[in-house]
């Protein structure tokens, strides 16, 4: 294998995990603090993008510069507007109960995904990038490399530091991460900790929305994604530790790498990497590489 | 004997499986012959099918307290081995086994992949091991589905007709009916005996406190691995059948809303007892078979979505507990209550 093409396949595995990032970042932050395990996320994902789709397709239409920009704003927007349904109206009550949770959760991702059907087709749709960020840049070591997925790489490293800043600098960050340790107490302190719960569940579906828009831009978008984009969120963070923003990114990179460098050594083969890599970690370490002992 | 047919439990059971037994004589006597054959094998026999895997799912949440989304893929595995390994199967990957060679292998493999899915899990509990059995499941569904040389990829296997039962074809309802419930009913009389055993009363203490059962001298995890290899052999049996059913296996069998629907027919029949499974996956059956004529003939996943999304709601036990609970409100509602001895009762 020539430098050239082992750069790119890394190249190419660090985009992927960006993307994986973003989703998954999310899922491990409403699981970090409400303990929810949200089989939905990948619905979330698909609403993101079939809403963003849907904005951003008359705009295009018309050659409006800031469609692709729209479509992400709409696509966070309605992936948000149904988590906070979601919480206010089934999880919130039910705090506490995991499994029926995960259940109802699982319940909703079945009817999100058959009326995205309903309403939109099973034809696969794919956005285009906006001029900004739309063609080729030239990377050191690599050659010539698709500007949008560098800039993808630009999203995650934001939205990693964004949420750091909010988790370590911000008031509501302090809420959220006293809700972690002890939410009965953060209750006592005056906190309304059902509105901490939206805000946490509205910002991870947001980030699932925002991976949606972004991966229908690098991929096209079909049927299946939300199983595929849930499956990634959950390796990603059984694989980083539960909750925990370092942990998800490191297992973001994992994933990513292991999936590229498989399929460009062994493409018949390359799932089992994946899984492999998530064995050993749940072998040695059960709680996920930086996650804290339960 | 005679002393528990006389129980409520005894004498229910004895009338489901009179029922049952006599169900391909009742059917044609209610509708015309060709629509008897189609409910005896499309959903009676399907029903018990699935409900085999379902079961599984079942043994393990009720005795054991881990709720796996692997049971599809086990079944899978099963029905992969069996499909890749048997004479007559289109494409041919390894072929020159029969029935009578390709069947146990499938269930033996099957029980291996349970063992390891047990091995995986068994360092963690409740939500993580739903996590973690669905990712294996997912794994699975993308390995299949990409691999070309072993599992012909996206098509997957077809022609697997299963072998001949006293000459007649496998895949005659009667046929199909009557190894398919003595198939259930084994397994449901196996495990309902297995519970009562010394290993399914550790695998029940496990369940309540891990920790004094530890203490007790038991070991904790080869117990809990060994009740994932029995689901598997559950499920491998189930997975046979299926396949045997759906006449081959493509990856479609294993992938996300196959695994959701299992998970899906334990849950509205209940995770209380064995019987839940069987009970959610007729409802299921009926539910698919009937959807067009209920709501829309494409919307299925939308209906049977809303009717899980409100047993998890209003029952989470399932159509048992929902039925539980009404005998009992019904009794007292009955029964007079009795003000004399709530007094005496000892605070």
């Amino acid at each position: 294998m020539s430098l050239q093409l082992f750069l790119t396949i890394i190249l190419n595995g660090l985009t992927l995990a960006a993307l994986y990032f973003i989703v998954a970042s999310g899922f491990s932050l409403i699981f970090g603090l409400m303990r929810t395990v949200n089989m939905a996320h990948g619905s979330l994902y698909m609403v993101g993008a079939y809403i963003g789709y849907a904005l951003w397709e008359p705009l295009y239409d018309q050659d409006a510069w800031y469609a692709w920009y729209i479509g992400v704003l709409a696509g966070m927007a309605a992936a948000a507007a149904v988590g906070v349904v979601m919480q206010k109206t089934l999880l919130g009550w039910m705090q506490g109960q995991e499994l029926r949770q995960a259940l109802v959760t699982i319940g909703l991702s079945i009817i999100v995904a058959d009326q995205i059907l309903a309403g939109f087709g099973g034809n696969p749709r794919q956005f285009f990038a906006p001029d900004a960020i739309f063609g080729s840049s030239y990377v050191p070591g690599v050659g010539r490399y698709p500007t949008f997925r560098l800039f993808q790489i630009g999203v995650a490293v934001a939205v990693g530091i964004g949420l750091w800043l909010l988790l370590n600098r911000t008031k509501v960050g302090l809420m959220i991460r006293a809700g972690v340790d002890d939410r009965a107490m953060l209750s006592a302190c005056g906190v309304n900790v059902p509105v901490v719960n939206i805000v946490v569940f509205a910002l991870g579906a947001a980030l699932a929305g925002l991976g949606g828009v972004i991966g229908a831009t690098a991929q096209p978008l079909a049927q299946g994604v939300d199983g595929r984009f849930l499956l990634i969120s959950l390796v990603v963070v059984i694989v980083g530790g539960m909750g925990s923003i370092t942990g998800t990114a490191i297992g973001a990179i994992l994933v990513g790498l292991a999936e590229q460098v498989g399929q460009a050594l062994f493409p018949t083969y390359s799932v089992i990497l994946t899984f492999v890599i998530m064995v050993v970690v749940l072998a040695l370490r059960p709680q996920g590489i930086m996650g804290r002992a339960p | 004997m005679i002393a528990w047919l006389r129980t409520p439990v005894g004498m229910w059971s004895t009338i489901v499986l009179g029922a049952l037994l006599c169900l391909p004589a009742i059917l044609p006597e209610l509708m015309p012959e060709n629509q008897a054959r189609f409910w005896l094998a499309n959903i009676f026999g399907r029903a018990i099918i699935y409900g085999i895997i379902a079961m599984s799912l079942t043994f393990l949440a009720t005795y054991g307290g881990f709720v796996s989304l692997a049971q599809m893929s086990l079944a899978g595995v099963a029905g992969y081995v069996v499909a890749v390994t048997v004479n007559g199967a289109v494409p041919s990957i390894v072929g020159g086994l029969s029935y009578l060679t390709a069947i146990p292998l499938g269930v033996f493999a099957a029980v291996a992949a349970a063992l390891f899915v047990g091995l995986v899990s068994v360092r963690t509990r409740d939500i993580y091991l739903l996590m973690i059995t669905l990712a294996l499941a997912m794994g699975f569904f993308r390995f299949v589905e990409t691999n070309i040389a072993w599992f012909n990829g996206y098509e997957g296997i077809r022609n697997v007709l299963g072998p001949t039962v006293f000459g007649l074809p496998f895949r005659d309802p009667h046929v199909l009916y009557y190894v398919s419930l003595a198939t259930a009913i084994s397994l449901y009389a196996g495990v309902l005996y297995l519970v009562r055993s010394p290993f399914g009363l550790v695998l029940q203490g496990i369940r309540d406190n891990p920790r004094r059962i530890a203490a007790l001298g038991y070991n904790v995890a080869h117990h809990r691995i060994a009740a994932f290899g029995v689901a598997g052999f559950i499920a491998g049996c189930g997975g046979v059948l299926a396949t045997i059913y759906n006449i081959g296996i493509s990856p479609g069998s294993v992938g996300l809303s196959a695994t959701v629907n299992v998970l899906i027919m334990s849950v509205i029949g209940g995770l209380g007892h064995p019987i839940g499974a069987f009970i959610g996956s007729l409802i299921f059956a009926f539910f698919d078979t009937f959807a067009a004529s209920i709501y829309d003939r494409n919307r299925f996943n939308t209906l049977i979505g809303v009717v899980f999304l409100i047993i998890v709601l209003v029952s989470p036990d399932g159509v048992i507990g929902f039925a539980k609970r009404a005998r009992a409100f019904a009794k007292e509602k009955a029964a007079p209550k009795d003000w004399s001895r709530q007094g005496s009762k000892p605070g």
